[in-house]
């Protein structure tokens, strides 16, 4: 067969018209095929990370807050979103100072048993009936390491959303006009909003 | 300046620099050779030179974007 020989103009017709019913019937099932990982995608929109750091903060020691509000500044200095949530012991580091005034007897024992805001708490080791949290104190500054209420100011600084759980609260007696101004509060699902779209998140 | 000060000044001061301006930085933290490179590499930022003499460190930085 000669193949320089020209096509004739009706066979180059039907050629085309077949080559394009083919890619049309093809093309048709790609694109139902990207129509439902759109939809898939724009479902499963809200639970993608994002660059956050979620940390719960559950302990009241001058070391463990030290270690939380450091790694919510370095993440923030580190272009992050950041969430903190405070339950429990963890609260003493938002306090303001110490109320007793308007509190029943269980919440005034509550609130003389614990430390009146982040410049009281003791140290998780070494505390020494108040001894330990002078020393440590005293070595931080020497090493020119920023002191603890400093860090929580630094972080309301940097904008980072500081959440504090109400249910503790609730238990501890604690009350809004206690804790720092302009934080927010909420519960476990607050919490796990944060964290299921967070790259990070600790427990400390 | 100790951890976490230095990233902290670095981050505030590069939003007030322009493309293409250069900041330099002295610190004194033992660990801010590791922590400027993992700070460059996640912010996307270009390190220049980096240097040690004695107790300070000097790292310069060159605003990418």
């Amino acid at each position: 067969m000669d193949t320089t020989a020209p096509i004739p103009p009706e066979l180059e017709a039907l050629v085309r018209k077949l080559v394009d019913e083919q890619v049309n019937e093809r093309l048709k099932g790609v694109e139902s095929t990207l129509q439902s990982l759109k939809g898939q995608v724009a479902q499963g929109g809200g639970n993608v990370p994002e660059d956050r750091t979620t940390l719960v903060v559950f302990s009241g020691e001058m070391d463990t807050l030290f270690a939380a509000f450091t790694i919510a500044v370095g993440s923030a200095s580190m272009g992050m979103e950041v969430s903190m949530f405070f339950t429990f012991w963890g609260l003493n580091a938002l306090k303001k100072g110490r109320t007793l005034k308007g509190k029943k007897l269980g919440e005034k024992m509550a609130a003389l048993m614990m430390p009146s805001g982040p410049a009281s708490v003791p140290t998780s080791r070494m505390n020494m009936a108040g001894m330990g949290p002078l020393f440590f104190k005293y070595l931080m500054k020497q090493k020119n390491v920023q002191s603890l209420p400093n860090l929580v100011a630094l972080a309301q600084e940097l904008g980072i959303r500081m959440v504090a759980c109400e249910t503790s609260m609730g238990v501890m007696g604690l009350r809004r006009d206690e804790l720092l101004d302009g934080i927010d509060y909420g519960g476990v699902a607050t919490y796990l909003g944060d964290a299921a779209r967070s790259k990070i998140t600790l427990f400390i | 300046m100790s951890c976490p000060m230095p990233i902290v000044k670095i981050s505030r001061a590069m939003k007030d620099l322009a493309v293409g301006d250069v900041l330099t930085v002295h610190a004194s933290d033992p660990s801010f050779e590791s922590d400027i490179e993992a700070w460059v590499k996640k912010m996307d930022q270009t390190l220049q030179s980096f240097q040690e003499q004695g107790d300070i460190q000097t790292a310069v930085l060159v605003k990418k974007a």
